[in-house]
């Protein structure tokens, strides 16, 4: 099980919050899904409405920790700005670091992004910076401070899984004692577990389930892909290869031609 | 006096970060503050004096991913 800045942390399976159909359908995909950490967010507030008032309070009855984020920030100034704002909603050093550098495909400004982590390591914060699988900027993030990384799979919300496997398999292998979650794009169950699969320690997962028909029932889905992944890796895979090798012993066999 | 509460004009008497929030209907709120662009803790609210044109931001938890 992972273990993120010293916290041990029951499930592999992290769940964003957002874009589900209603607040009750994220309170059973959570509960579904066995997630002891989401992701939250700020945004502007009403004093007549307050919506964020009944968001959070939501939140806080499903008893599991929060990754408060910094989505939607494009320069270095308003993620740390608005980490430290989050910091003192929700009264924890942990922040997912998002410096968003290009529109179209929320790629992460990966030179803002260590500057800004940066700045927060040597501000007490627990950065989880969300990156590319860039193995130079992964080193910058480490040398930064930070104790965890997040790497995309594809981009955000694509859905599209593990884009490239080669790179996340390098990174994996760079870091082998920096915990690495996989955050963005995965679509369907078999992208985490194959995440898991390749040694990762965390998936992180929002879309997928927010907008399945049933997401409580695509919660559960992810849960056991992850618990798979993870088994698949403990026990140690095989390696592919490019032939065929026969499975059934070829010893014994009768001459019948 | 006339400050910007996340980006909208307001006419507040409040002179303070804790007063206006107070005078917007945030009371008792789980809120994160910042008074032009730079943040403001809530233990530094009360200290925080606010002048005409001021840009408030009066942040709250969300769905986030």
């Amino acid at each position: 099980m992972p273990s993120f800045y010293g916290v041990e942390i029951a499930s592999a399976l992290m769940m964003g919050t957002a874009g589900f159909p209603s607040p009750h359908a994220l309170a059973q995909a959570v509960k579904a899904s066995g997630a002891q950490i989401v992701t939250v967010s700020l945004r502007r507030e009403s004093g007549t409405e307050r919506a964020g008032q009944a968001f959070w309070s939501l939140v806080r009855d499903l008893g599991v920790r929060v990754l408060p984020n910094t989505a939607g920030c494009h320069t270095v100034q308003e993620a740390v700005t608005t980490a430290r704002m989050a910091r003192d909603v929700f009264e924890t050093n942990w922040v997912k670091l998002e410096v968003i550098g290009d529109d179209d495909t929320l790629q992460p400004d990966v030179f803002g992004l260590v500057e800004a982590a940066r700045r927060l390591c040597a501000d007490a914060f627990e950065v989880f910076p969300y990156t590319t699988e860039d193995l130079v900027v992964a080193d910058r993030l480490v040398e930064a401070g930070c104790r965890v990384l997040m790497p995309w799979g594809a981009p955000i919300g694509s859905a599209r899984g593990l884009n490239n496997v080669f790179g996340l398999r390098a990174l994996r292998a760079r870091f082998p004692d920096v915990p690495l979650v996989i955050d963005a794009g995965i679509g369907v169950p078999s992208h985490a577990a194959q995440a898991m699969e390749l040694g990762f320690d965390a998936v992180l997962v929002n879309t997928a389930i927010a907008q399945a028909d049933d997401p409580a029932l695509m919660a559960s889905a992810f849960a056991k892909a992850v618990e798979a992944g993870l088994a698949a890796r403990a026990a140690g895979p095989i390696e592919p290869r490019d032939f065929a090798v026969p499975s059934t012993p070829v010893p014994g066999q009768a001459l019948l031609a | 006096m006339r400050i910007l509460v996340n980006g909208d004009p307001h006419d507040l008497a409040a002179s303070t970060v804790e007063r206006a929030l107070e005078e917007l209907g945030f009371a008792g709120a789980v809120v994160a503050t910042a008074v032009n662009g730079e943040f403001v803790a809530a233990a530094s609210r009360a200290s925080t004096v606010l002048t005409e044109g001021d840009r408030l931001e009066v942040l709250a938890p969300m769905q986030g991913g």
